[in-house]
């Protein structure tokens, strides 16, 4: 089997050598944060911690935590870490959370990064000899540029194609002869349920790996895309905060992302005290960028719910893994004192048989939380008896019911009515004024 | 000899109906008769129609799901006890009865046309058909 890397010395090295690397660069990091960037510097201030009490990666917990809050004092320069004239480009959050991120790069920032989404290239099975159509959305947002510069790094014909217009994505895949698909988890549900109609098998799509990620996706929801597209479809995991796509990325093993640890130290804590845990412990995922210039991310709280792991990955690599996330501390619901991740019902609706196309509608009637899930009809669960119809509606609910511990009202919508995503997937509404 | 009878999904909202029904208008498709059928959450639509495989694809196209039901058509005379009595051979015959709807004949307005979705058709055909009850088929019902 060929070797899948980008730069494997670095991605196969031993782990005393990532942790000196870390270190190294780690004590460099904050020394240049204290000195160029006074909102840090006053955080560090705060916490009695200076430049020196930092030796090595062990001394991290000592560093304060930057969070979304941060970000939204400090905007728009109060977090840059380097001269406005040495960064070149800036990329934004789509704002869905109503938090709007800028984040500044220089060229060493924009360098790394696309080394970082060629590592995620290359171990989904991509060489110079495969065609990447980046069906990300290219502008603000990181999805398009973070993989346009890593198809570029692999020597990739890349193909910039951006979201939407589905007819033409699916034109250029069957033309060019497209290999690699990388775009959302939603946006490629979408593509494949659009070929499925065109009446497409999978053997009429080039296609043979897919990289898809900005979104939470379960596994039902990766087996749905593979078999639909007849493909490999590899997680990966960035943050505009952090770069972009790429911070972590999945090999032929499929189950958990190596994160970039020479660029980023992931730790776990517990989001209340804010304690580190150990490796194999469910908890907020943090994240340290050791080497990013212009907006370099100190114990940044990324409020996803994740879980690290050490364990060897027969693909050689010896970055750690980290979980798919079950979800965000933010995207999480509480109904009736419970907590909901939007995940977990995408996987019932996929495992009984629905598309992971849904919306939940959260509202409050008389003190009490009400959770509707909008779920479109297909031709395969209709019929034309009512009782078989509301039979099935029933064991959804009851699945929810097993999945979530809390009672879900089922509500069958008209087909193509709750809206497809060509970027992020909205997917709950809450009416609950509290 | 049963016909097909269009079921379609409607979502249980203000406009639902009109929309499904302003498609059969647009594709200038006449309904011989209509049923809904209806629970809390969602309701069905019963219809026969002329040509029921365009009508299944021009509904499909406009993104309403729908499936064809084989349905008994029975011709009745317009007058007391004559459904009773047609009834009598369904009880006599053991055949069980899901739903049933109706119209009037505009050609023969001394006809009424029964339409019955029964749990076991085919042999209900076969039972019927030989006990005096008149079923018509497809082109006889466009004919009513």
């Amino acid at each position: 089997m060929a070797e899948h890397y980008f730069q494997k010395e670095i991605e196969t090295a031993p782990y005393e050598k990532i942790r000196e690397i870390q270190s190294e660069k780690l004590v460099h990091q904050v020394r240049r944060v204290y000195d160029n960037v006074p909102y840090y510097r006053k955080k560090m201030e705060e916490k009695g911690v200076t430049p020196d009490d930092i030796k090595s990666v062990d001394d991290l917990h000592k560093l304060p935590f930057l969070s979304k809050a941060d970000l939204r004092d400090a905007y728009p320069y109060g977090l840059l870490g380097a001269p406005l004239k040495d960064c070149v480009r800036i990329h934004s959050t789509s704002g869905t959370t109503g938090k709007r991120v800028v984040a500044f790069y220089t060229q060493h920032d924009i360098d790394l990064w696309d080394d970082c989404a060629a590592r995620a290239i290359c171990a989904a099975g991509g060489t110079p000899d495969d065609v990447c159509q980046i069906a990300y959305g290219f502008g603000l947002f990181t999805g398009g540029a973070g993989l346009n510069g890593g198809s570029h790094k692999v020597g990739c014909l890349t193909v910039p194609i951006s979201s939407g217009n589905t007819e033409r994505q699916i034109m250029f895949i069957r033309d060019l002869n497209a290999t690699i698909l990388c775009c959302t988890p939603s946006y490629a549900e979408y593509l494949a349920e659009s070929m499925k109609e065109m009446g497409l098998s999978p053997d009429d799509i080039p296609l043979k790996a897919g990289i898809f990620g900005a979104e939470a996706w379960s596994e039902e929801m990766r087996a749905d895309i593979e078999k639909t597209l007849g493909i490999k479809a590899y997680d990966i995991y960035g943050l505009t905060e952090l770069s972009g796509p790429g911070v972590s990325f999945e090999c032929c093993e499929q189950n958990g992302m190596h994160v970039n640890e020479d660029h980023f130290i992931a730790e776990i804590i517990d989001p209340d005290t804010e304690e580190v845990l150990p490796d194999g412990t469910w908890g907020e995922l943090v994240f340290t960028a050791v080497d990013k210039e212009a907006f370099p991310m100190i114990r940044y709280r990324t409020r996803d719910v994740c879980m690290l792991s050490r364990e060897k990955c027969s693909c050689g690599r010896t970055f750690v893994k980290m979980a798919k996330p079950k979800g965000r501390t933010d995207d999480m619901l509480i109904i009736r004192g419970v907590n909901v991740f939007p995940s977990q019902i995408e996987t019932v609706l996929i495992n009984e048989g629905y598309a992971a196309n849904y919306l939940l509608v959260v509202d409050r009637v008389n003190n009490t939380d009400t959770l509707d899930v909008q779920v479109e009809m297909t031709p395969e669960m209709f019929t034309d008896n009512i009782g078989e119809v509301e039979a099935r509606q029933k064991k959804l609910e009851n699945g929810l019911k097993n999945m979530l511990g809390i009672k879900a009202h089922v509500s069958l919508v008209a087909p193509k009515t709750i809206e497809r995503s060509e970027g992020k997937a909205k997917r709950v509404i809450d009416n609950r004024k509290i | 000899m049963s016909v097909k009878q269009i079921s379609i999904f409607l979502e249980n909202k203000p406009g639902t109906l009109q929309k499904m029904t302003d498609v059969l208008s647009k594709n200038r498709i006449n309904m011989r008769a209509i049923s809904l059928a209806e629970t809390k959450d969602f309701g069905i639509a019963r219809v026969i129609v002329d040509d029921d495989y365009e009508a299944t694809q021009v509904l499909k196209e406009e993104n309403f799901i729908n499936s064809l039901t084989p349905v008994l058509a029975v011709e009745i005379k317009n007058e007391v006890g004559a459904l009773s009595k047609t009834l009598q051979v369904f009880s006599e015959g053991g055949i069980n009865i899901e739903y049933m709807y109706s119209f009037l004949s505009v050609k023969r307005p001394e006809h009424a046309c029964m339409i019955f979705r029964v749990t076991d058709t085919a042999k209900a055909e076969a039972y019927l058909g030989t006990h005096g009850v008149r079923l018509l088929n497809q082109d006889e019902l466009s004919e009513m």
